[in-house]
């Protein structure tokens, strides 16, 4: 068993080397780049950790954003929907009120219409009634020969007119 | 180490001095640059190129990057579990002694003798194993002392001690404590050693059937060889898990000098 047979003449040696490797090991490796190493690490976790939070803090904001959009547009929709209401009454009360004056206009009209077919039928009748007479006076005065007075003449066609 | 058949399993971890450095000492004491030394100096460049791989310092990790991470990043929790908040200082060290002993158990792992290179895993001697343990052994103790002064010896008295046993207690957990750099050394040592004793004897196993003729090879060799395939699945295995249980121990005796019971 070399480990026990060498030990005497290879025991200095193979203490030397070992605290010497490992000594350089501990102090350029483990003292120099293992904290580097460790700290990018730690870099990186606080980075992950911060931008969790970033992402959190933003979830946060759009949810609160969204709540304040949601109340605004029900506010506006409650708004148009008064304005809406509101147009429309205005709109059946201005329709109401020209039809109504419209309606007076209408029968305005037709009144004075009437009225003045009444007055042509009475000035037609006037008319009628006066031909009639002289057609009376001529037709006497050619058949019998007799001068009638206007006045008679008239009085007996309006009988004979209306009966 | 092949002579007429006869494998000698033990020679593989025999300590060579290379480059011809035999004369170097310092102080009287001989300190070749060996097989041993030159392995050891070979984790260090590996585990250097590693780190030195994943400290591009991106904020979307690539892969290399992500290995090393995962690597600080498991000792770090490691650490956080066994200490606590108090362990993170600890994790240079731990680290440190962790990938050291990976790195050198699963390069000793590696079949280089396809390529020539005959690889030497100097966790396999205690003498290396002991100087990994004894250190991490000092660190308990100075902490402990540091910390906690005299108050550190009430670590021989646990918690819920009855009173008639305290004359016994305190011996056995002197001695449990004692045992500490002894168990981490020869732990780690003797799995590795183990391992490729059995690797070797298999080996010898199929060289020496098949050099028997078709029969033996067939009977003995085939087995064999399937055999060490399996045990070099294992032994990857014990590789990984002698370095974190070496890691586990340190940090769970780093608990007690920093927490006490």
């Amino acid at each position: 068993m070399p480990q026990i047979a060498q030990l005497s003449e290879t025991y200095a040696s193979q203490i030397f080397w070992v605290l010497l490797f490992f000594g350089l090991i501990f102090f350029v490796i483990g003292k120099g780049m293992v904290p580097k190493v460790m700290e990018t690490v730690a870099v990186r976790d606080k980075q992950i950790a911060d931008d969790l939070a970033a992402a959190e803090a933003a979830r946060k904001a759009a949810d609160s954003q969204e709540e304040a959009w949601r109340v605004a547009a029900n506010t506006q929709r409650a708004e148009a929907q008064a304005l809406i209401a509101k147009a429309k009454g205005e709109a059946a009360k201005a329709t109401e009120t020209r039809l109504a004056s419209a309606n007076t206009v209408i029968d305005q009209r037709l009144a004075e219409a009437e009225q003045r077919i009444a007055g042509a039928r009475a000035g037609a009748l006037e008319e009628i009634e006066t031909v009639a007479t002289e057609a009376a006076g001529d037709i006497v005065a050619r058949l019998a020969g007799v001068t009638v007075d206007a006045a008679a003449a008239r009085v007996a066609v309006k009988e004979a007119l209306n009966g | 180490m092949a002579e007429a058949g006869k494998v000698d399993p033990m020679h593989q971890f025999t300590i060579e001095p290379m480059f011809g450095t035999d004369h170097w000492e310092i102080a009287g004491y001989s300190i070749p640059f060996t097989n041993s030394a030159l392995w050891m100096a070979i984790t260090t460049v590996a585990l250097f190129l590693f780190v030195w791989g994943g400290m591009k310092r991106q904020l979307v990790p690539g892969r290399w990057q992500m290995a090393v991470e995962s690597m600080t990043s498991f000792v770090d929790n490691l650490l956080a579990a066994n200490v606590g908040p108090a362990g993170k200082k600890y994790v240079p060290y731990i680290f440190s002694l962790f990938m050291f002993i990976l790195f050198a158990n699963v390069l000793g792992l590696l079949p280089l003798m396809l390529v020539g290179v005959h690889p030497f895993t100097f966790t396999s001697h205690f003498s290396a194993t002991g100087v990994l343990a004894i250190m991490s052994f000092a660190i308990v103790l100075i902490v402990g002392f540091w910390r906690h002064g005299f108050h550190f010896f009430s670590l021989f008295v646990p918690h819920g001690t009855p009173l008639w046993l305290i004359w016994l207690i305190p011996v056995i957990e002197l001695v449990s404590f004692l045992v500490r750099p002894f168990s981490l050394a020869l732990r780690l040592f003797v799995a590795m050693m183990a391992g490729h004793v059995l690797l070797e004897v298999l080996s010898s196993f199929v060289i020496d059937s098949m050099n028997s003729g078709a029969l033996w090879g067939t009977v003995v060799g085939l087995p064999s060889f399937l055999l060490m395939i399996a045990i070099c699945a294992l032994e990857i295995l014990v590789a990984g898990i002698q370095a974190y249980v070496f890691a586990l121990l340190t940090s769970l005796y780093l608990n007690d000098a920093e927490n006490l019971h």
